[in-house]
């Protein structure tokens, strides 16, 4: 797999989930992928960004144009040296919530993207990568 | 402060979110619109989402919240404009918006408003009635 061009944005605030939002959005259209796809991973970016925000304190995003065999695709990275998830297993289950969501976030992410990997320690941190491919 | 318009029409509330919003105004939002239909008694809010490329869990839960707290307050929601590509991806993440009530456009949901009230006009008919049909002008009981 190569990697096209990447850029690192800040998750600090509200509005550096919107924009990360647009930016994907962005990324996602010269990628080529269909307006469906487009769709899920920005909603996938929201609310990876929204978790790394609220849960994490805050970290950054990732976000890199990738081709792999001529298939292009968008990969994404969030990840916070926050407290990290002691019971991922738990954090994957639709409706766990410990903020203020619906707790969709790391399930509905997953179900939104081709590929997803999770990494998280306690005290550590946490990284959650997704790709979407045309 | 930022904030999204809430118009009145009658007896309704028409918001269209026309920006990509971060959670707090979503949650402006939400409080503006309760305090507005409690202030004006409005019996419907039509929330035009046609703008919104993007709803997730966060705007998703604001949109049932917008919904159940109208309902509590006497006033029927309906949401109008998902785009397509919004749709399928709402039911992926895990969200079909269960007792919110939705139409494809502006028209479509007002006509549904209407028809969630009409009840109301005819209450306003029979009191109209009461009073012109009273003989000595006076209305009766």
């Amino acid at each position: 797999m190569a990697v096209l061009r990447c850029e690192t944005m800040p998750v600090r605030s509200q509005q550096d989930v919107v924009a990360v939002r647009q930016r994907v959005r962005s990324l996602a259209v010269a990628q080529g992928l269909s307006l469906v796809d487009q769709t899920k991973i920005v909603t996938a970016a929201s609310e990876l960004a929204r978790n790394t925000l609220d849960h994490g304190g805050g970290g950054t995003a990732r976000l890199e144009a990738v081709s792999d065999n001529g298939r292009a695709g968008l990969r994404l990275t969030f990840e916070d040296r926050g407290p990290g998830i002691a019971d991922i297993a738990l954090a994957m289950t639709d409706g766990y919530t410990t903020g203020h969501g619906l707790g969709l976030g790391l399930g509905g992410a997953k179900r939104l993207s081709n590929d997803f990997d999770l990494w998280s320690r306690t005290g550590e941190g946490t990284r959650v990568t997704i790709t979407r491919w045309k | 402060m930022e904030r999204i318009p809430i118009l009145r029409m009658g007896r309704f509330l028409i918001v269209s979110i026309q920006v990509d919003m971060h959670d707090r105004l979503a949650l402006t939002l939400q409080a503006d619109l309760a305090a507005r239909i409690t202030e004006t008694g409005a019996h419907g809010v039509l929330l035009d989402i046609s703008s919104l490329e993007v709803v997730d869990s966060f705007i998703g839960r604001m949109i049932s919240n917008v919904a159940a707290t109208s309902r509590v307050l006497d006033a029927e929601t309906v949401v109008v404009g998902i785009q397509p590509a919004v749709a399928i991806t709402l039911v992926e993440l895990g969200l079909s918006l269960p007792g919110v009530r939705t139409a494809l456009n502006v028209e479509k949901g007002m006509a549904m408003l209407r028809q969630a009230t009409v009840h109301l006009d005819h209450a306003a008919d029979l009191d109209s009635d009461t009073l012109s049909e009273s003989p000595d002008g006076s209305a009766a009981m």
